[in-house]
């Protein structure tokens, strides 16, 4: 066991060696391992921002489907109340129109009536003309007569 | 197993040394008494060639991922070396982090060297103590023509001194730079002279100066002491066992298991270590940056 130049030698292999690590060997694998931790961190920012905006969509989503269902509601019971509308409308039409064709039916079936008793007083009046003519068996002068007859038909 | 057991083990624990010998040429000590008288301007190859080896094998595998990561896309997963890669620069980052509380782009990648370098170079005190020393003795005896029992190797660089004083001394020339670099050299050496008692006589000086003196050397000392007789231990023991194994059939069966239980309790020793060495340097370099005294 002797102190000798080795000493030297080891001294300067050694101070060698820390250069050539300090330059060579930690600054790119140090680099690399902080750009991964950076782009983890990183990662994991993200991630959290990600979530965070997924629950906000989440709940902005149910605030629109609240609303959606609130504005539906509003629109059904608006057409409901249309339709009723549009049922009362229809009803009051009809019954208009009914109360209409039925004035109109009445007021044809009394002219209808009139014209009938017109008819049925000419033929009464020629039946009782052609009767009479029959019984008292001599022509009457329907010309002659003429002003009798009417006064007697308008007399029926 | 040549020689007595004593032999055995000081063969084990000698490095392979290359220095001027005593007839003035250069060449590789033959014994350990020759390694020894070699005195200072001589080098332990072993442990030079060991440790440089696995510093590039570090170096090769951490720069291989630095640079496919560097064109990888970031939404690639890893796999493979580039998971292990990142995970040991992660638990560094983390220990950095925890310990330093200054701004210093040198202390990371500091520590992550001291810190894996120092794995590697214990994780061979698990090699069995036998194998590469015996083929570095059979290829030196092939090759070289020096017999066999001649032929040195140490494969841990931990347990030599001269490798962990070398790495602490590195981290003390930075404690140095840093603290004068951080409080200027009025500041340490006020640091140095001021505390733990205010100068309130001329006495006190000298002092301070040296019991912060003390607790600045015992700094690299301590480091590199701790690291050295924890792998030396290891790696005695390591031999002892070995010797067992030339010891019949009983005992060779006792080693065995001895062997593996040493082992396993040995990678503990071995993460903590080079953890504990990382730590300190670290500690150290943040009471280096502290400005506040």
């Amino acid at each position: 066991m002797n102190i000798n130049a080795t000493l030297i030698g080891q001294s300067i292999a050694f101070l060698v060696f820390v250069i050539i690590t300090m330059k060579y060997v930690w600054p790119p694998i140090m680099a690399a391992l902080e750009e991964r931790k950076q782009k983890i961190a990183d990662g994991l920012a993200a991630a959290e921002r990600g979530k965070h905006e997924q629950e906000l969509a989440e709940k902005r989503a149910t605030e629109v489907i609240a609303e959606a269902k609130a504005q539906a509601q509003e629109i059904i019971s608006k057409a409901d109340k249309r339709a009723s509308e549009i049922v009362e409308e229809a009803k009051d039409n009809a019954r208009a129109e009914g109360e209409r064709l039925l004035t109109a039916a009445n007021a044809e079936i009394e002219q209808e009536v009139n014209r009938a008793k017109e008819g049925l007083r000419s033929q009464v009046a020629s039946l009782a003309v052609a009767g009479a003519g029959r019984v008292l068996s001599k022509e009457i002068d329907s010309k002659a007569h003429d002003d009798m007859l009417k006064d007697l038909v308008a007399q029926i | 197993m040549a020689g007595t057991s004593t032999e055995y083990i000081k063969h084990h624990l000698t490095n392979m040394t290359y220095g001027q010998k005593a007839d003035g040429s250069w060449g590789f000590a033959q014994s350990a008494q020759e390694a020894a008288d070699m005195g200072f301007w001589s080098f332990h190859v072993d442990t030079l060639g060991w440790s440089v080896f696995l510093g590039l094998v570090f170096l090769f595998v951490f720069r291989r991922v630095a640079a496919s990561i560097a064109k990888q896309d970031v939404n690639a997963a890893p796999s493979g070396m580039q998971n292990f890669v990142e995970w040991v620069i992660e638990f560094i980052d983390d220990s950095v982090r925890g310990s330093f509380s200054g701004k210093n782009p040198v202390v990371a990648p500091l520590a992550l060297t001291v810190f894996f370098w120092i794995l590697l170079m214990n994780f061979m005190d698990l090699v069995p103590v036998d194998w590469i020393p015996a083929l570095a003795g059979q290829i030196g005896e092939a090759y070289f023509g020096v017999p066999a029992e001649h032929v040195y190797f140490k494969v841990v660089p931990t347990t030599d001194i001269n490798a962990t004083m070398g790495l602490a001394l590195g981290v003390f020339w930075l404690i140095l730079y840093y603290s004068v670099k951080m409080k200027g050299v009025g500041g340490f050496i006020g640091e140095l002279t001021l505390h733990p008692f205010p100068p309130k006589a001329i006495i006190t000086i000298p002092f301070n100066l040296f019991l912060e003196g003390v607790s600045l050397i015992s700094k690299p000392v301590s480091l590199a002491l701790r690291l050295f007789g924890n792998l030396y231990a290891g790696e005695m023991i390591f031999i002892l066992i070995a010797i067992m194994f030339g010891g019949g059939y009983a005992l060779a069966a006792t080693a065995g298991g001895l062997q593996l239980l040493w082992a396993l309790f040995h990678i503990l020793i071995i993460f903590l270590q080079a953890f504990i060495f990382m730590t300190l340097t670290i500690v150290y370099l943040d009471m280096a940056h502290q400005t506040d005294h």
